[in-house]
């Protein structure tokens, strides 16, 4: 690692104020961040510590019947705070890479972060939730705009994303078990108005919402539903992990896997 | 330089590091507690986890800076007082579950953390809780085992050691 200096201000508005001096960047659990300064490929010479930010942590539900997690709040703590509330997003959360992972790791570094593998993006996108941050409002479908990139501009930091509560919700991880990141997941989330399909792992654009699978449920909520329905392997991640042929095959036997799991 | 204090195994601890030192050189090279394991230094392997305020963490993926006031607990405050072994750790010898011992402080520090949230959990609940413990040696069964036993479990029905 090259060498930099850290700051831990207690506040938001401090953080950005922070986040203002030359190459200062945020620090949350640093699940991603540090082995990427370790490999050298990044260089800030400030690192601002989002991890003293009393008012970015926690699982609340909102007065408009969202819940909202802070954007600070790590990943054992979603698992376990929104089991009561919204038991689709606790379950993605408690499988995310291993333990160790979950007590450091953050949602807000996991949503600006936007790796084409991460869980997140996959339920943000799924609930059609709201990025939060210290200047506006984000819907999910405006925030993820492909591979490692966001909404996000240099020096906003994710406070809060708040999900609408689906009737019922699954993510369906077929995991990368070298990397413990999905090679193929899907969210898929019923609300009373139709149904939201989000897949992550597959796409060289990163997070995308299925729309064809989406119409066919909102018609009828059950597999035979997605029977025939597929995607072309050739927009797909192909890696030594798996083919873009075998990833688009896995979308259609996660979503309905997904689907299975809840009817 | 930064100052950082911090509580480590029971006891105050503090040092200079730069903003880049990770907890685990501190510990390591500060505080000479070279039980925390540094194996992969990518995040993947679990050898160097510690407990920070009573959560297992990856020490090599923390900075040291990051800990500022925090309560560390190493494998070296495992064992009892007297300096006999806990359940665990004797848990580990009787079930043969290290042969190398270089994961061994990772893995005795994530099964406590594993029993102290679930004290009596089924063998897929230890398998899952180790995904970020990798031992290249034994095979994970009698890690396994070693875990289950010392939850208070009949390991007789298990795999062969
Ligand atoms: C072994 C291992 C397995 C993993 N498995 C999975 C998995 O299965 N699924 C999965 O989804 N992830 C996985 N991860 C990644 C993990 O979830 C990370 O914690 C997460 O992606 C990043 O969150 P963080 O809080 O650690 O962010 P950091 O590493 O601190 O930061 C990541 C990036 O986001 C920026 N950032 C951080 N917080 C904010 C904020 N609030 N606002 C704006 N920018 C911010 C940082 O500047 C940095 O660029 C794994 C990681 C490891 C090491
Ligand atoms: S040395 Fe920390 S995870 Fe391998
Ligand atoms: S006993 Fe050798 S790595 Fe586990």
């Amino acid at each position: 690692m090259y060498d930099f200096d850290v700051v831990k201000p207690a506040t938001v508005a401090e953080a950005i104020t922070a986040l203002g001096q030359d190459e200062a960047q945020p620090l949350s659990g640093g699940q991603t961040l540090i082995p990427t300064l370790k490999a050298r490929l990044a260089m800030p010479s400030v690192l601002v510590s989002l991890s003293g930010i009393e008012e970015m942590r926690g699982v609340r539900m909102g007065d408009d019947g969202q819940l909202c997690v802070g954007g600070g709040t790590v990943h054992a703590v979603v698992a376990k705070e929104a089991q009561a509330h919204y038991p689709g997003l606790a379950g993605l959360a408690a499988r995310i890479g291993d333990p160790a992972v979950r007590n450091r790791g953050t949602i807000g570094g996991s949503v600006a972060n936007n790796d084409p593998s991460a869980c997140y993006p996959a339920a943000v996108l799924g609930s059609g939730a709201t990025v939060v941050t210290n200047a506006r409002e984000i819907a999910a479908d405006d925030f993820f705009e492909g591979m490692f990139a966001t909404a996000l501009d240099e020096g906003e930091i994710v406070t809060e994303v708040r999900f609408p509560i689906p009737e019922k919700a699954h993510y369906e991880k077929f995991i990368q078990p070298a990397s413990r990141f999905p090679l193929v997941a899907v969210f898929v989330a019923k609300f009373a108005d139709g149904v939201r399909v989000a897949v992550t792992g597959a796409s060289e654009e990163g997070v995308f919402r299925w729309s064809e699978a989406e119409n066919a449920l909102s018609g009828t909520f059950n597999v035979e539903a997605l029977s025939g329905l597929s995607l072309p392997g050739d927009s797909m991640i192909s890696d030594l992990h798996g083919s873009g042929d075998f990833r688009a095959h896995l979308v259609a036997v996660m979503t309905k896997r997904a689907v299975g799991a809840l009817v | 330089m930064t100052e950082v204090k911090m509580t480590v195994n029971g006891k105050p601890a503090s040092g200079a590091v730069e903003g880049r030192t990770l907890l685990a050189s501190f510990l390591r090279d500060n505080l000479s507690l070279t039980g925390t394991h540094i194996g992969c230094d990518t995040s993947q392997c679990g050898a160097c986890v510690v407990h920070v305020n009573g959560e297992a963490v990856k020490a090599c993926t923390m900075l040291a800076v990051e800990a500022e006031g925090a309560d560390v607990k190493t494998i070296e405050s495992m064992a009892n007082p007297d300096g006999s072994l806990t359940v665990i750790q004797q848990a580990f010898q009787d079930h043969h579950g290290l042969q190398c011992g270089f994961c061994t402080p990772g893995m005795i520090m994530s099964a406590s953390s594993l029993l102290k949230d679930n004290p009596k959990p089924t063998e897929a609940e230890v398998r899952h809780y180790l995904d970020g413990n990798i031992c290249r040696c034994t095979g994970y069964h009698n890690i396994v085992k070693a875990i289950m036993a010392a939850s208070g479990q009949d390991v007789s029905a298990l795999a062969a050691e």
